[in-house]
């Protein structure tokens, strides 16, 4: 008996070893699109309406934040990685190393990212130096901005959230982070925070200001102060607005071609619309 | 205890030998080695599972003992001794993902023991009061509702938990107490009490039940109250189950990832303040095991967290154990010190011969 329990175990132990293999991309009628966070509803509706179009493909959007998607797409485990940051070089590396293969990356959508704050809080601009200190942990008090006194809560996202990332190399200049920012699961869980603490400031798409207001944010404190709409955010007003990217590997074939191109088409942006991003600003004809 | 062979005959041995039918008979038809098998393969396949679970993370995690290119990033004193801080003085701070990254798990570790503390706290006292009141004191009709009804709490799934702390319980108790955080170690250590409370009530209620019903018809007959006798019979009698009952909860608590990553806020804050956010082991891999480069160190160190973790839940089950079974012994008089006395003198007086 206790040879046969063995070569069980054994049996077992090799399953485990073996590595598992990549998907094959750009195969079957499935699309796999997995990453930001932000542009999770969006792609959700992007995937919707185009499903309706063309009922022989599936297309399958998954969240986890851009640095999962960008992870899984140098994994192999994804057709389409959608980020709300660009990939870093060394990520680009990766994938080059492991698949021979560039990584493209296409353009889909703009986004301000608005920085949100309690509707009663009675601040309605900060200046980018502002929220520097305000992260960086050296202003610790609302007073400080011009408010009424209490502690600053600062909430944030996690470490696998483009957001997070775009928002430390844009605004905090690449320095760390306060030790004490909440960082939460989702650009949502950031909103229902800030409307339930009214000393609570946030970041995030504005895709999802619903309960909470946006603050407008000037460069310097003599400029002028935007407000995160659709014409600052176009025109280049808007100090922290930024690009929505698709990463494929290599030119994307097929299905996920014909994906893509429907989503950079009119009826495609049309839909940022509806989610509360912005579409591409229109190359002139 | 020696098994031998009775000495018999050659004679004897052919008589008695089982015939080949008898032999068949005693081997079971098909079905029962069938089953038979069955059975050992399943309980291969779960004690194999727990094998190579920690096979799986122990290879994972090794590199951070034994790869010297990993050492340069990050290695044991760094993972546990006090790093130069971003504007000098030394600080123990977890940021992976900064350039250059810091990896000390200290916060990660006071959040844990901060969060398991309070939930244990907390469910402690509830779970066996409410073991006690059931067995002890509860009309049987009462006892029938309430025992299903907080095993029913056992079957909430805890991302359930966790969102109702989110979203109800987290502004409600700010609103009570007035703290600067909404999102903190106590309101995660409360979300982490509804789930072990289940767990040790229903442990601390079977070791209550099973307290023979001797001992408390004794103490009443001997005068004593229903009270002294639950408090200072039936309980002490009980008490390897409930200590068993807590270091289950304790393993809950620790190990619990959904109710931590909803309801603590995921700051990596060194403090020991109750109402500060917390970062915790399970939450810090859940949250960042899914952009951790495969085979950098962030990845390895994510490992070595969920290893490190295995061990401490097993150490403690094991300590507790050790100390359940110690205390049964305790309580079975089994170590009771005996002193040797001397043989009594037998005085022969005067007229014994």
């Amino acid at each position: 008996m206790k040879i046969q329990t063995l070569v069980l175990i054994a049996g077992l132990c090799a399953l485990a070893a073996c590595e598992r293999s990549g998907e094959t991309q750009g195969k079957a009628r499935t699309i796999t699109v997995k990453g930001s966070d932000t542009m999770v509803d969006l792609g959700a509706r992007w995937s919707q309406v185009y499903m309706h179009h063309n009922p022989a493909v599936t297309v399958q959007i998954t969240g986890g934040g851009s640095g999962t998607g960008i992870k899984a797409l140098i994994d192999g485990q994804t057709d389409i990685c959608q980020a709300s940051r660009p990939m870093t070089d060394k990520e680009k590396d990766f994938a080059r190393a492991r698949w021979k293969k560039e990584v493209v990356e296409t353009p889909v959508a703009l986004d301000g990212l608005a920085v949100f704050v309690n509707e009663q809080n009675p601040i309605n601009e900060l200046s980018l130096a502002q929220l520097e200190g305000v992260y960086r942990g050296k202003i610790n008090d609302w007073k400080e901005l011009g408010g009424s006194p209490g502690p600053i809560i600062r909430y944030g996202r996690n470490t696998s959230s483009g957001t997070h990332i775009y928002f430390k190399e844009h605004v905090l200049k690449n320095k760390e982070f306060a030790t004490d920012v909440q960082a939460l699961a989702g650009t949502a869980a950031v909103i229902n925070g800030i409307s339930q603490d009214i000393h609570g400031i946030g970041y995030g798409g504005i895709g999802y200001a619903k309960g909470v207001k946006a603050v407008r944010v000037r460069e310097s404190a003599d400029a002028p102060a935007y407000d995160p709409s659709i014409e600052n955010v176009i025109s280049g007003k808007y100090p922290i607005s930024r690009k929505l990217y698709f990463y494929t590997l290599g030119e994307p074939q097929g299905d996920i071609r014909s994906f893509i191109d429907w989503v950079l088409s009119d009826e495609g942006q049309k839909v940022c619309e509806q989610v509360g991003y912005y579409p591409l600003p229109k190359r002139s004809a | 205890m020696r098994t031998g062979r009775l000495l018999s005959s050659p004679e004897e041995e052919r008589l008695t030998r089982p015939s080949p039918f008898a032999r068949r008979a005693a081997r079971g038809s098909i079905a029962d080695v069938l089953a038979a098998w069955t059975i050992k393969i399943c309980a291969t396949l779960a004690i194999a599972s727990l094998v190579l679970i920690f096979v799986f993370i122990g290879r994972e995690a090794l590199p951070i003992l034994t790869s010297e290119e990993l050492h340069e990033e990050v290695d044991v004193p760094r993972l546990f001794l006090p790093q130069p801080g971003e504007e000098g003085g030394s600080e123990f701070a977890w940021r992976p993902v900064s350039t250059p990254p810091r990896f000390s798990i200290l916060p990660l570790f006071v959040g844990t023991l901060k969060a398991t503390l309070i939930a244990l706290l907390i469910a402690i006292p509830l779970a066996v009061g409410a073991a006690i009141f059931t067995s002890e004191f509860a009309p049987s009709l009462a006892r029938e509702i309430i025992k299903p009804s907080i095993e029913i709490l056992a079957g909430i799934p805890s991302v359930v938990i966790g969102f109702f702390v989110l979203m109800v319980l987290a502004g409600w108790l700010q609103s009570v107490f007035g703290w600067t955080f909404r999102l903190n170690a106590v309101t995660a250590g409360v979300g982490l009490s509804l789930a072990v409370i289940p767990i040790v009530y229903t442990v601390s209620e079977d070791a209550l039940s099973s307290v023979p019903q001797t001992y408390r018809e004794g103490s009443i007959a001997m005068g004593a109250t229903r009270w002294q006798t639950a408090w200072r019979i039936a309980l002490p009698a009980a008490s390897p189950g409930i200590l068993a009952a807590c270091v289950l909860g304790f393993g809950r608590a620790v190990g619990e990832t959904m109710i931590v990553l909803m309801a603590s806020g995921n700051a990596a804050v060194l403090s020991f303040a109750p109402t500060d956010s917390i970062l915790t082991f399970s939450a810090a891999i859940a949250s960042e095991l899914g952009d951790a480069v495969h085979g950098g160190a962030h990845y390895h160190v994510l490992f070595f967290i969920g290893a490190f973790l295995f061990v401490l839940t097993f150490v403690t089950n094991l300590a507790g154990q050790w100390w359940v079974t110690r205390l049964g012994r305790k309580l079975r008089g089994e170590l009771v010190y005996v002193p040797t006395m001397p043989s009594p003198h037998v005085a022969t007086g005067p007229g014994d011969a």
